[in-house]
């Protein structure tokens, strides 16, 4: 029963979808403003009935209905709560209910937060969030239906697949999929901008605010997945460069770029159509992600068990979203017209290039994760580009990038005075070279190339404190004068240095990592990177749904005792496959990875211990960038606006 | 309405037709020029013991399977358990091309995931792939016993390609 209402409740948030879509989209042309009125009504129902088939689908986990074909593949009596309910999103399926569900939430946030803005913008947006509901709802009720029931009922389910049973699977594809679904929202008003040619600052200014949060979700489901990448995979590596984690890595990419040209766009009327054509990018390339992941076209561990009707029905889809809305930027784009005339040194040009750099490596990225895919249509076999490639690359464009970043913030708008800038910077940039150097003759035996990268995050931090310095410089009280900063300030200051922070912890984990594959007895130890490993054996433990075999290591050093790690080998029961758990003493300047190999005999075991220097810093950079949006969104003047255009 | 605001619609209309053959299409070997040319010389060490080396004389004399591997490949994962497998089952002579890899990496992956090969040739820069023509990691051919090049796998070996070609294949190979 409870099933048969989820389903029924997706067929009625089906419906709600189509009214949401066409009557406001139609009632804006029109100028009807009761057809328009339906919007908001549709969007509360529509995210009321996609709750209560979300709630269907959970219900049915934790009562572990088998009679359901989803549940009893994705699901066991054994497994504990906590993953029956994460279970929901561990498939294909049920990623789908997620994926609209969170739509709704998007666009019941956009139905509340808007009171501020002209009807007709309202209803193009909500209409235009419907029309995506409808492909996504459509998608699932189509092909991919996860109440579909399995009679006769299974007596046992088939387990959620291990590697997907862990803290990090809770949190990392919602998170996820707040930052993919959220590019939606930017993605509809620029859609609706197009429609009803309202590409002003006003659009601009509206957009922000979403873009960013959607952007710093989709920071910390990238950073979440790479941190679960890290300690689940037993592999102690952080980023692969694959296909998935590129199909999450592009709208990041194109969504950076959008944020930074919003900020041209408002606060200066200029890049009008280029933003437009980021705001379609962010959210075409969230929908090529879906379609790369959930088609089989590409090979991948993350990769959904695939179905060709459903590859199908998503390029379909893909076609019309991205294909309608490009067709409508060509008709539209081209009378746009953009104010704001700049000079050719001044921080538009800066940010062009930004953006530029951006959209270039994105479409470096994009071409090694399809081009496997170019050579498979023409019949080559699946191959991968591999790492190489991306590394060289991606270092190739980030490291200017990165070096400009420190300038930007502080050009002035239109044009900047070469003598000024200099002026400004010139210490910095004589104390980053020289700290660079520094390092290269007294850290010992630093390269070169690691020697520079702590010249570019000297040049960063100092460039950020000049900055903020020059802020409150004239000011007569300057600490006080330092709470009179906008908060979008501290937001990009810090974001530039959570950039900074994760270049440091990616330069350092990779050119100082330790890592020895060592044959141990009882009592074997092991000295690497100034530690002293002692094995004192494994025993067995059970685990809910799995046994184990838990080795234990004693780490010490200068023969003082630091700690006792326990990393796992553990049989899961039903699917019957082997999961290597970790084990990791981590702190902010290092990492002690430990994961068990394979039994030896004898109580040997082979055992991997790696050393990994400021691998912790590749997250908090993280973090930081994204408390840094998070920041810049508080900004008053955001909210400011919004209670002026009210009255 | 200019041109110019057309060209990203064309760019993607070019992009779904490219995703839609990829839908349509299974991974197929294409003909190599190599196929039926000698093997390309090469004397690489090899990837366990950099005193040991490798070369394609090691070929002559039998029916050898050559595999182009890396350990940061993730086809190469998904194959790698078929290659462990087939070694064992059918005794066949296998030698790897450990393809711009990284030493250490590389006897890490086979540590971990087994090493079904007589010596892997450790290629880090990646000149003698460049010599067979690979494309992309993995590929496999087999020489037979006069170090002739006879078939050429773009893309993972499966199952189903080492028992409808690879084998009767090497079974013919070793009757000449």
């Amino acid at each position: 029963m409870i099933p048969e209402l989820g389903h029924f409740s997706l067929i009625l948030a089906l419906s709600l979808a189509i009214a949401q879509a066409f009557f406001p989209l139609v009632g804006a042309q029109l100028n009807k403003t009761r057809w328009m009125a339906v919007a908001k009504p549709a969007a509360h129902g529509q995210f009321i009935f996609l709750s209560i088939a979300f709630a269907a689908l959970t219900t049915s986990f934790i009562n572990n209905d088998f009679s359901v074909l989803y549940v009893a593949t994705n699901s066991n009596s054994l497994l504990p709560v906590q993953y029956r309910i994460s279970a929901v999103w561990g498939a294909h399926e049920g990623s789908l209910l997620l994926w609209s569900l969170i739509l709704g939430i998007w666009t019941l946030a956009v139905s509340l937060f808007s009171k501020h803005l002209p009807p007709a913008m309202v209803s193009r947006v909500l209409g235009v969030m419907g029309l995506i509901s409808i492909g996504f709802l459509l998608f699932m009720l189509f092909t991919s239906n996860p109440f579909d029931r399995l009679l006769p009922a299974a007596i046992e389910g088939r387990d959620l697949n291990p590697l997907l049973q862990d803290f990090g699977l809770i949190i990392h594809p919602p998170m996820l999929y707040m930052g993919y679904v959220g590019f939606s929202v930017a993605f509809a008003f620029a859609i609706a901008a197009l429609l009803g040619g309202q590409l002003d600052s006003a659009w601009a200014r509206w957009s922000r605010p979403w873009t960013t949060m959607a952007w710093c979700f989709l920071t910390i489901g990238i950073a979440l997945g790479s941190w679960w990448a890290y300690y689940e995979l037993g592999w102690g590596g952080w980023w692969f460069w694959d296909p998935v984690e590129n199909a999450s890595f592009m709208p990041w990419l194109i969504g950076t770029a959008l944020i930074h040209s919003l900020a041209v766009t408002e606060k200066r009327g200029s890049f009008k159509s280029w933003t437009v054509m980021l705001a379609i990018l962010a959210f075409s390339l969230s929908l090529l992600g879906t379609f790369l992941v959930r088609s089989g076209v590409v090979t991948s561990v993350h990769a959904f068990a695939t179905d060709p009707t459903r590859g199908v029905f998503i390029l379909a889809f893909l076609g019309v979203v991205i294909g309608g809305s490009l067709l409508l930027y060509a008709f539209k784009a081209g009378n746009i017209k953009s104010a704001g005339r700049f000079s050719l040194f001044s921080r538009e040009t800066l940010l062009l290039t930004n953006n530029i750099i951006l959209v270039v490596v994105c479409a470096t990225v994009l071409l090694g994760t399809l081009y496997p895919l170019v050579l498979d249509a023409m019949g080559a076999g699946k191959i991968s580009v591999g790492m190489p490639y991306f590394n060289y690359m991606f270092t190739l464009f980030m490291l200017p990038l990165v070096f400009l970043m420190a300038i930007g913030p502080l050009t002035r708008w239109k044009r900047q005075s070469i003598n000024d800038l200099l002026g400004k910077i010139t210490i910095i940039f004589i104390i980053s070279v020289l700290t660079g150097i520094a390092s290269y003759f007294m850290l010992g035996t630093i390269s070169w190339s690691v020697a520079g990268v702590i010249a570019l995050f000297t040049w960063i931090i100092g460039s950020s404190l000049i900055n903020l310095y020059k802020r409150v410089e004239n000011k007569p009280n300057k600490i006080t004068a330092l709470t009179t900063i906008p908060l979008s300030f501290y937001g990009m200051f810090l974001a530039h240095i959570g950039v900074a922070v994760f270049m440091m912890g990616v330069t350092f984990t990779s050119h100082y990592s330790e890592e020895k594959d060592i044959r141990m007895k009882p009592g074997d130890s092991l000295d690497m990177a100034g530690y002293n490993f002692q094995f004192e054996g494994a025993t067995e433990v059970n685990g809910p749904n799995y046994r184990a075999q838990q080795g234990s290591i004693v780490i010490s050093q200068n023969n003082r005792k630091i700690t006792t790690l326990k990393p796992q080998k553990r049989l899961y029961l039903v699917q019957r496959s082997p999961m290597t758990e970790a084990a990791i003493d981590a702190s902010l300047s290092r990492d002690l990875f430990i994961a068990m190999g394979e039994p030896l005999g004898n109580g040997e075991w082979s055992i991997r211990i790696q050393y990994k220097p400021l691998i912790r810093w590749i997250w908090l950079g993280t973090i930081i960038m994204a408390i840094g949006g998070l920041l810049s969104i508080s900004d008053k003047r955001y909210r400011y606006k919004r209670k002026r255009l009210a009255s | 309405m200019k041109l110019r605001a057309l060209l990203p619609l064309l760019a993607f209309l070019i992009l779904v037709v490219l995703l839609g053959y990829g839908l349509t299409r299974n991974p197929k070997d294409i003909p190599s020029p190599l196929i039926n040319k000698a093997a390309p010389a090469f004397d690489l060490p090899a990837v366990l013991n950099p005193d040991d080396k490798v070369s394609d004389k090691n070929f002559l004399g039998k029916v050898t399977v050559f595999n182009v591997w890396a350990s940061w490949c993730s086809a190469c994962r998904d194959e790698h358990p078929i290659l462990v497998k087939f070694a064992k089952e059918h005794k066949t002579t296998i030698y790897g091309l450990n393809y711009k890899d990284q030493r250490a990496d590389a006897i890490r992956w086979l540590g971990i995931f087994g090493n079904p090969y007589i010596a892997s040739a450790y290629d880090v820069t990646g000149n003698t792939g460049i010599d067979w023509g690979v494309y992309g990691v993995p590929e496999t051919f087999i020489i037979d016993k006069k170090g002739i090049i006879r078939y050429k796998q773009i893309g993972p070996v499966t199952d189903k390609i080492i028992a409808d070609k690879i084998l009767p294949l090497i079974r013919k190979l070793e009757k000449e």
